[in-house]
């Protein structure tokens, strides 16, 4: 199973976390700058998985975020570039053309996103159109409360 | 303005902040706001305002104050604050939260919420953090959620089911018959679910495994659709249809296969089908054909089908991509031990690896190529290495040089390969080496003996090039005291001899005793290898007397204590000095004494096991305590921190003489900790000695019994002996003081 999924700017700013495992506070800050350091030293076109303490590291550079996620030592390592590439696709489907200033300021939505394609740390859907109907469907069912919310009551 | 807005607004503020200090106060009043808000009553804005938190969160700030907006949100009636609530349940809360149980209520609500995405969320969040508590309470829920929902909540229900086993094992029982007829699905999203949740349940369960390797055959039907099927766009990655479905179905194949010949033989093949048809020009292909290879692997495959494994494997070795030669050496070292001769055919392209740019390349290439050593290829395979080393990373140096003693040690050709190896090591990687380098190569030297010449002229050359590695100067200096003879005698057989004269061996000795660059250990190598230099040279004992004269009264007390030991020598026992300071014999590789200096760090105490030296300390005796009269002496003999030589021939030696009495000590080895020590004291003077009485003390962890003398008068003329047993019982054989060793250096019969 999939122990973390971090998304790092270039500078080395969070811009997304999700953890699979229970961790503390104190822990979480200590992964993130030691994955920070190691997945940004690294130079381009170098191999994208490392080992770090009993877990494997899978990354990928997609523009100006790094994708990050340590696995278990069962997981298939070329499974999970695959499953990076496509998070990355569900989010260009659903912001069109997404940057990184799109998971800056829709972080929520990038949350969502992701919970519908992985759980508890494994691939929750194989379908891409599944997940881009899932969360078009949820969008809806938010707006119509929010419309119902801003409609003023007279 | 809609509130959502004002979200994006703050974000861009935050980011607009030009230092630390204005992002901190922007947030401070931001969280004040927050928390304001968040004690008013219902207005509305409370999601938005949580996400705001979230956010501050994020950045790395506090925002412990919004647990309990997140439950309460969690309760809302609204879909879109319980959407935000239920986020920041699992961005907020962890099981070791005590409000994280305030939800499991909520929870348990909506898992039986009319609107299926209410439900979903509550099963996401409780496969994200449900604490084992949260789990024995609701899977029940789970469970009929299992059964009787529609796919989009099955295959939620499913990954839930796999977080509760995983956090309470015993729950496994409960999910078993659901996730058996979960199998017949249709839906690729629950299949995954069920498959992932399967495995789950068989790697916990052998009777579990039991009852689903059952399934195999229809897991088997499963893969062959999935492999044989046509373009299927909604599942299609890089012509392969549902990667992720196949590399699941397969490793639970993998674990129901093992150990099983039943089940190994009904998936044999499909294996093949998939290792031949499935295209490897994309990452997706080639993570199908590594899961395959894996199961191929660990199963109880044909050999046909292993062969074909690890041929993906060597095609996986020759591709562009660096990943996927990562890969291919992982699984290489797998099944190395296994299939050895199958990996060794491509040891040229492993080896090759070993110069690739990447650290992980590199790393996997090192491990695979020490495993591939052989007695055939020792010769080859270590040039290789030796030419990695120069220019390896600095993390994966002591993992090299220990891997090469490892190999040279088992496959050595000749013991000159063996020594020209370690020392090439020392030079290229000489502080990267082990503690028990130094001892181990000591031993070797002392082994080899028709190449002492050979070794102390390169080690003099390396050690007039470079000091500043401590291992290298260690055993330098140690062959040149003991075979400073041979190459003072400027020939040959091996190597170019070097002519030197004794000053300049002498000076070589004394820069590294002045450098700052020796550690303590090497100075202390340095000093005992010019004190045994005087009995090898002629002319020069008085320099070597004046060095040691002058490190008496040196800072560093073990040198200190050396320096006055061996000022003792020359003064009052010279005439002991060649007897203590003779050659060495050969280590004997499995006395506990060697084992002494593989146990700890190299502190001078460890490394003194390899020197051996005999050194008897005789403190300086009382004057009046000692007369030149015959008829009374007292001998004070003390054994601490001695190494006691005796060469193996003849098993007593004689430890005092002086004044025509002759003191020999002889040993017999009684028991495994204990001996017996039998002294003898002989006078050859023209009177007789009487009143003569022996002590001797010993360190606290050796135990001493002295028996009665057999008489306290020595006859004169050599006529008559006095002998006295000492029986020592030594129980802790390996011990961190020297005193260990000089029991041990009694003849080898002796232990």
């Amino acid at each position: 199973m999939m122990h973390f999924l971090l998304l790092l700017s270039r500078q080395g700013k969070l811009r997304l976390q999700k953890w699979f495992t229970p961790v503390t506070e104190r822990e979480k800050k200590k992964v993130i700058r030691e994955m920070t350091l190691m997945v940004l030293a690294c130079p381009p076109r170098s191999c994208n998985f490392l080992l770090w303490r009993d877990l494997k590291i899978v990354y990928k550079r997609y523009a100006s975020l790094y994708f990050c996620c340590g696995l278990g030592d069962q997981d298939n390592e070329l499974l999970t570039l695959e499953v990076l590439q496509r998070y990355v696709e569900l989010l260009d489907q659903y912001f069109g053309n997404v940057c990184e200033l799109d998971i800056i300021f829709n972080f929520e939505k990038a949350y969502f996103i992701l919970d519908e394609f992985l759980v508890g740390g494994e691939i929750l859907e194989t379908s891409k159109t599944v997940v881009g109907i899932a969360m078009e469907e949820a969008e809806t069912l938010q707006e119509t409360m929010e419309e119902y919310m801003s409609k003023p009551t007279y | 303005m809609s509130p959502s807005v004002r979200l994006q607004e703050m974000i861009r503020v935050i980011r607009g902040a030009r230092t630390q200090g204005e992002e901190r106060g922007v947030i401070q009043r931001e969280c004040a706001a927050i928390r304001a808000q968040f004690r008013q009553a219902d207005n509305g804005t409370r999601s938005h305002n949580l996400a705001k938190l979230l956010y501050v969160h994020m950045l790395g700030y506090p925002a412990h104050f919004g647990q309990m907006e997140c439950v309460r949100l969690i309760a809302s009636p609204r879909y879109n604050e319980k959407r935000v609530g239920y986020l920041g349940a699992m961005m907020l809360l962890d099981e070791k939260q005590d409000a994280s149980l305030l939800i499991t209520n909520s929870i348990k609500n909506d898992l039986s919420h009319s609107s299926q995405y209410v439900q979903s969320l509550a099963l996401c969040t409780l496969a994200c953090m449900g604490s084992a508590e949260m789990c024995r309470d609701l899977a029940p829920e789970i469970d009929r959620l299992l059964r009787a929902s529609n796919s989009y909540i099955k295959k939620k229900a499913a990954l839930c089911a796999v977080h509760m086993v995983r956090k309470v094992p015993e729950l496994g029982e409960l999910f078993t018959p659901a996730a058996r007829s979960l199998l017949s699905e249709k839906n690729h999203g629950v299949l995954h679910g069920a498959v992932v949740l399967i495995t789950e349940l068989c790697e916990r369960n052998p009777d579990t495994l039991e009852q689903f390797r059952k399934a195999v055959p229809e897991l088997v039907l499963m893969m062959k659709g999935l492999v044989m099927s046509g373009y299927s766009p909604e599942h299609n990655v890089a012509g392969i249809s549902d990667p992720f479905l196949q590399v699941r179905i397969l490793r639970l194949l993998r674990i129901l296969g093992r150990n099983n010949d039943t089940a190994s033989d009904a998936m044999n093949d499909l294996l093949a089908q998939v290792a031949t048809n499935t295209d490897s020009s994309k990452t997706a292909g080639s993570a199908v054909l590594y899961e395959t290879v894996l199961t191929v692997m660990d199963i109880k495959s044909e050999s046909g089908l292993r062969v074909l494994a690890v041929n993906i494997l060597g095609r996986f070795l020759l591709n562009n991509d660096r990943n996927i030669r990562y890969i291919s050496m992982t699984s290489l070292q797998k099944i190395v031990q296994t299939d050895h001769n199958a990996v060794q055919r491509h040891r040229g392209t492993i080896v090759d690896c070993l110069k690739d740019q990447d650290a992980s390349v590199k790393r996997r290439a090192l491990e695979l190529s020490l495993a591939l050593v052989s007695a055939v290829n020792i010769r080859s395979l270590m040039k290789e290495l030796l030419l990695f080393l120069s220019s390896c990373p600095p993390e994966l140096r002591a993992h090299t040089t220990s891997g090469i003693f490892n190999a040279a040690e088992r496959y050595a050709p000749s013991q000159r390969w063996h020594i020209d190896t370690i020392l090439h090591v020392l030079t290229t990687a000489g502080g990267d080496v082990r503690d028990e380098t130094v001892p181990n190569l000591i031993q070797l030297i002392t082994t080899a003996t028709e190449l002492h010449c050979y070794t102390v002229h390169k080690l003099y050359r390396a050690l007039i090039t470079d000091i500043s590695v401590q291992s290298l100067v260690q055993v330098a200096c140690w062959c040149i005291g003991e075979y400073g003879d041979l190459l003072l005698r400027g020939e040959c057989e091996e190597t170019e001899p070097v002519q030197v004269t004794e000053d300049d061996v002498l000076d070589a000795l004394e820069t590294v005793l002045q450098s700052h660059m020796s550690s303590p250990a090497t100075r202390g190598f340095a000093l005992t290898a010019t004190m045994k230099l005087s009995t090898r040279i002629t002319h020069n004992v008085d320099r070597i007397r004046s060095i040691v004269s002058i490190y008496g009264s040196c800072i560093d007390v073990e040198l200190q204590q050396r320096a006055v030991e061996y000022n003792a020598l020359f003064k009052k026992y010279d005439h002991m000095r060649a007897a203590v300071l003779e050659r060495m014999p050969v280590i004997d590789k499995s006395s506990p004494g060697h084992t002494n200096g593989e146990s700890a760090g190299g502190t001078i105490k460890e490394l003194e096991p390899a020197k051996l030296t005999q050194e008897i300390v005789l403190p300086q005796e009382p004057s009046n305590q000692v007369s030149e009269e015959n008829d009374c002496s007292k001998l004070w003999y003390f054994m601490t921190d001695i190494f006691l030589f005796v060469s193996i021939a003849p098993p007593s030696v004689t430890v005092y003489e002086k004044n025509g009495v002759t003191l020999k000590l002889q040993t017999d080895r009684q028991t495994d900790t204990g001996m017996t020590v039998t002294l003898t004291a002989t006078n050859s003077t023209d009177g007789d000695i009487t009143g003569l009485t022996l002590q001797a003390a010993v360190p606290k962890s050796v135990q001493l019994q002295m028996k009665a003398p057999s008489g306290d008068v020595i006859p004169a003329h050599g006529l008559g002996q006095v002998t006295q047993t000492v029986l020592l019982n030594n129980p802790n054989k390996v011990g961190l003081h020297s005193d260990t060793v000089q029991i041990d250096s009694f003849p080898s019969t002796a232990w």
